[in-house]
């Protein structure tokens, strides 16, 4: 399988842009087709509404890539992600249900960026204290904050405990007939949203990947001190890593509270974090696309072999066991790249045509997909590697 | 090591003897263009860049470094050295702020280093190499280097979110210095290789080149030799000349004497944390003082023992 990856990898790395677009734009448009082709073996029907699967599996990929950014990318093991999931969720309700003591009801639209916003505020209020720790100091903290959150939304009044909020808003579109796009009974509106969401957050983190962002995380991940040394404001772009980690959990939030349009306090406990942490370890920490592959697993499989919901966890552990045993990277292994412009450094090194595997790198000498292939962009402002390298 | 490692390294210098010394020249002035633009080669040489002022670090009850006082002089190659433990590498740790110094000061150009947060100690122009290597392993060598010139990149979240002209600008230019860099110290070859697939050799030439890429007015090795054959220790003693000529300023720790003696041009002594001798490389060789810490024994044995 690691050759298999390697080749697929290598295959990829090869094309040009346009080659990169033209096999990118048809798998996205599959995606989206999915929930309507709705093809036998593969849905999850009559258990769970194909659509419905699909969308809890592609927000669940959402709030992978952003915990990734704090896990995969700077190496931060955060334990109380669920709780920026939480707060986009509730400030969405806040902003919009009737039940909601402000009073107000924003637009869905409107309230995305206030979201984010709150959660990237509470991200750095948590990492300001909490980031001068190191390790398994950091995860018990952040494990605190889950539960803080969590405690908040069952004590504190305005929140409404268990009876949560109704009626939150939800995005306002009407097919050319006249239906709405986005309703209770219908998620296919919901689930192309989502899609669409993943593409463009795919494509602003790698912009940050390969900027001196990103290579300022992987280098606080590989060695906090040395990058210190090398002249990395370290605490800085961990703080950094820890809003925009939070903004992305915020925006899945708000997305997910539109479509249920319900929130109340029974989703966001220590074992949704945990779940959240398997997706991402399981497709390969630091791989954006092994985390979206991860997620779909940790969301789908559940919804089509119908597990009795206590045997969930169960069946994750073991898998989980399995995977680290055999391949302790992940189902995709961790791969970046750093440089904006490095595809053409590489290949005036090596001759055109030569942007992979000069000297030395054979499947062997790293994990699959660890070739220095790099994604030059020549057209600003636009990367072909959203819909899924 | 495998014989196939101690020569991959030399690539650059075995072409750039093939060359004439006319055409040398000229390559050797494009490659410095690019690594050190604006650089300023030779201004002010031989007055305080570092001063180290009446320096004590005590950790508890041991005294790492006890009211020690030199100064390393613009565009020269200093060399700190002593027996283990005299204190030779907690110097560079103060210098590049890994510790904090008891008491004294320690000021490039005037300013004090010691409250200085550790990438603002880099920004003023410090850098260092590790004495055991320390590269970010899951980044290829080029990635490596180009960390060290983000030091001096401006670009924003923002910026590099959209991708904005002064992000482009940067990451370009990057590439660019740093290539020249990796051709600086002779690995350009090794450029698209994960850091840790490196031969050891290559690996501490590496980590020269990030060091290099943060554009430091002191670049501080601290045994850039160990674990080297003779044929590398003189490909090395040539790099650091070669980066002296370019108008850096180094301080050197090394056991090698063979390098120090062939490289420095001034020395410095510790042992057990107090500087002993401070002078020309052939004084200090012959400074009983210096004799006795390395041969053992009291000052008058080294100097009965004097030819």
């Amino acid at each position: 399988m690691r050759h298999r990856m390697s080749q697929i990898s290598a295959f990829w790395n090869a094309r040009s842009r346009v080659q990169q677009w033209g096999l990118l734009v048809p798998v996205v448009v599959f995606l989206l087709w999915l929930p309507v082709l709705n093809p036998p073996l593969i849905t999850t029907e009559p258990a769970t509404d194909f659509p419905i699967a699909l969308f809890n599996a592609a927000v669940l990929a959402l709030i992978a890539i952003g915990l990734n950014v704090v896990i995969g990318q700077a190496g931060l093991l955060d334990l109380g992600y669920v709780g920026f999931f939480a707060i986009g969720a509730y400030t969405t309700a806040l902003l919009s249900s009737p039940d909601s003591l402000l009073g107000v009801r924003y637009p869905w639209l409107v309230i995305v960026p206030i979201a984010m916003l709150v959660t990237m505020i509470s991200g750095v209020i948590l990492g300001t204290p909490t980031l001068r720790l190191r390790g398994d100091y950091l995860a018990i903290v952040t494990l605190g904050f889950g539960e803080i959150v969590r405690l908040l939304a069952d004590n504190i009044d305005p929140l409404r405990g268990n009876r949560g909020f109704q009626n939150i808003a939800r995005p306002e579109a009407t097919y050319p007939d006249g239906s709405p796009v986005f309703s209770q009974t219908d998620v296919l509106g919901f689930y192309w949203l989502a899609v669409c969401l993943i593409v463009i957050v795919l494509m602003l983190m790698g912009n940050l990947e390969r900027s001196r962002v990103g290579r300022a995380w992987i280098a606080v991940r590989e060695d906090e001190d040395v990058a210190e040394l090398t002249g990395v404001p370290t605490y800085r772009f961990k703080i950094w890593a820890f809003a925009i980690g939070a903004a992305v959990g915020g925006l899945s939030g708000a997305l997910f509270a539109a479509q249920v349009g319900y929130v109340n306090n029974q989703r966001f406990d220590v074992a949704t974090s945990i779940l959240y942490l398997a997706a991402v370890v399981l497709g390969g920490s630091g791989n954006k696309v092994g985390v979206i592959v991860g997620a779909f697993l940790v969301s789908y499989i559940p919804d089509r072999f119908q597990f009795e919901p206590q045997y969930r966890f169960l069946v994750f552990g073991l898998a989980l066991m399995v995977l680290m045993a055999f391949r302790p990277q992940g189902l995709l292994g961790m791969r970046q790249h750093l440089l904006t412009y490095g595809r053409q450094a590489y290949r005036r090194l090596f001759g055109a045509g030569a942007a992979v595997a000069p000297t030395g790198m054979t499947a062997s000498t790293r994990a699959a997909g660890d070739l220095p292939e790099v994604k030059p962009d020549d057209h600003a402002g636009t990367s072909p590697r959203g819909g899924g390298e | 090591m495998t014989s196939g490692d101690t020569t991959s390294g030399e690539g650059l210098l075995e072409s750039l003897e093939h060359m004439g010394a006319a055409e040398r020249a000229e390559h050797d002035a494009e490659v410095s263009a690019a690594v050190a633009p604006g650089r300023e080669i030779a201004v002010g040489q031989g007055e305080t860049l570092l001063a180290v002022d009446a320096l004590t670090v005590r950790f508890g009850g041991l005294t790492a470094l006890d009211d020690v006082t030199f100064d390393v002089r613009r565009g020269e190659i200093l060399g700190l050295i002593g027996p283990n433990g005299a204190g030779k590498t907690t110097c560079f740790n103060i210098m590049t702020g890994v510790y904090r110094p008891t008491s004294g000061d320690i000021r490039l150009e005037g300013r004090s280093l010691a409250r200085m947060k550790r990438y603002r100690i880099i920004q003023a122009g410090v850098a260092r190499t590790f004495q055991n290597i320390r590269l970010f392993g899951a980044m290829t060598a080029l990635e490596n280097v180009v960390v060290g010139t983000d030091a001096r990149h401006r670009t924003s979240i923002p910026g590099a979110l959209l991708r904005l002209p002064r992000h482009r600008r940067e990451e370009r230019e990057a590439v660019e210095k740093a290539m020249a860099l990796l051709e600086f110290v002779g690995i350009a070859h090794r450029a698209a290789d994960p850091a840790t697939a490196l031969p050891y050799g290559d690996q501490r030439r590496l980590e020269i080149a990030r060091a290099l890429a943060t554009e430091p007015k002191l670049l501080c090795l601290d045994e850039p030799a160990a674990g080297f054959s003779a044929a590398e220790k003189d490909a090395l003693s040539e790099l650091i000349l070669k980066i002296r000529d370019d108008g850096y300023t180094v301080a050197l720790v090394e056991h090698d004497m063979r390098v120090v003696l062939g490289v420095t041009d001034r020395i410095v002594v510790l042992d057990f944390g107090r500087k002993i001798a401070d002078g020309l490389p052939d004084e200090v060789r012959r400074d009983p003082a210096v004799v006795a810490a390395y041969l053992g024994g009291t000052v008058e044995d080294a100097e009965d023992q004097e030819p």
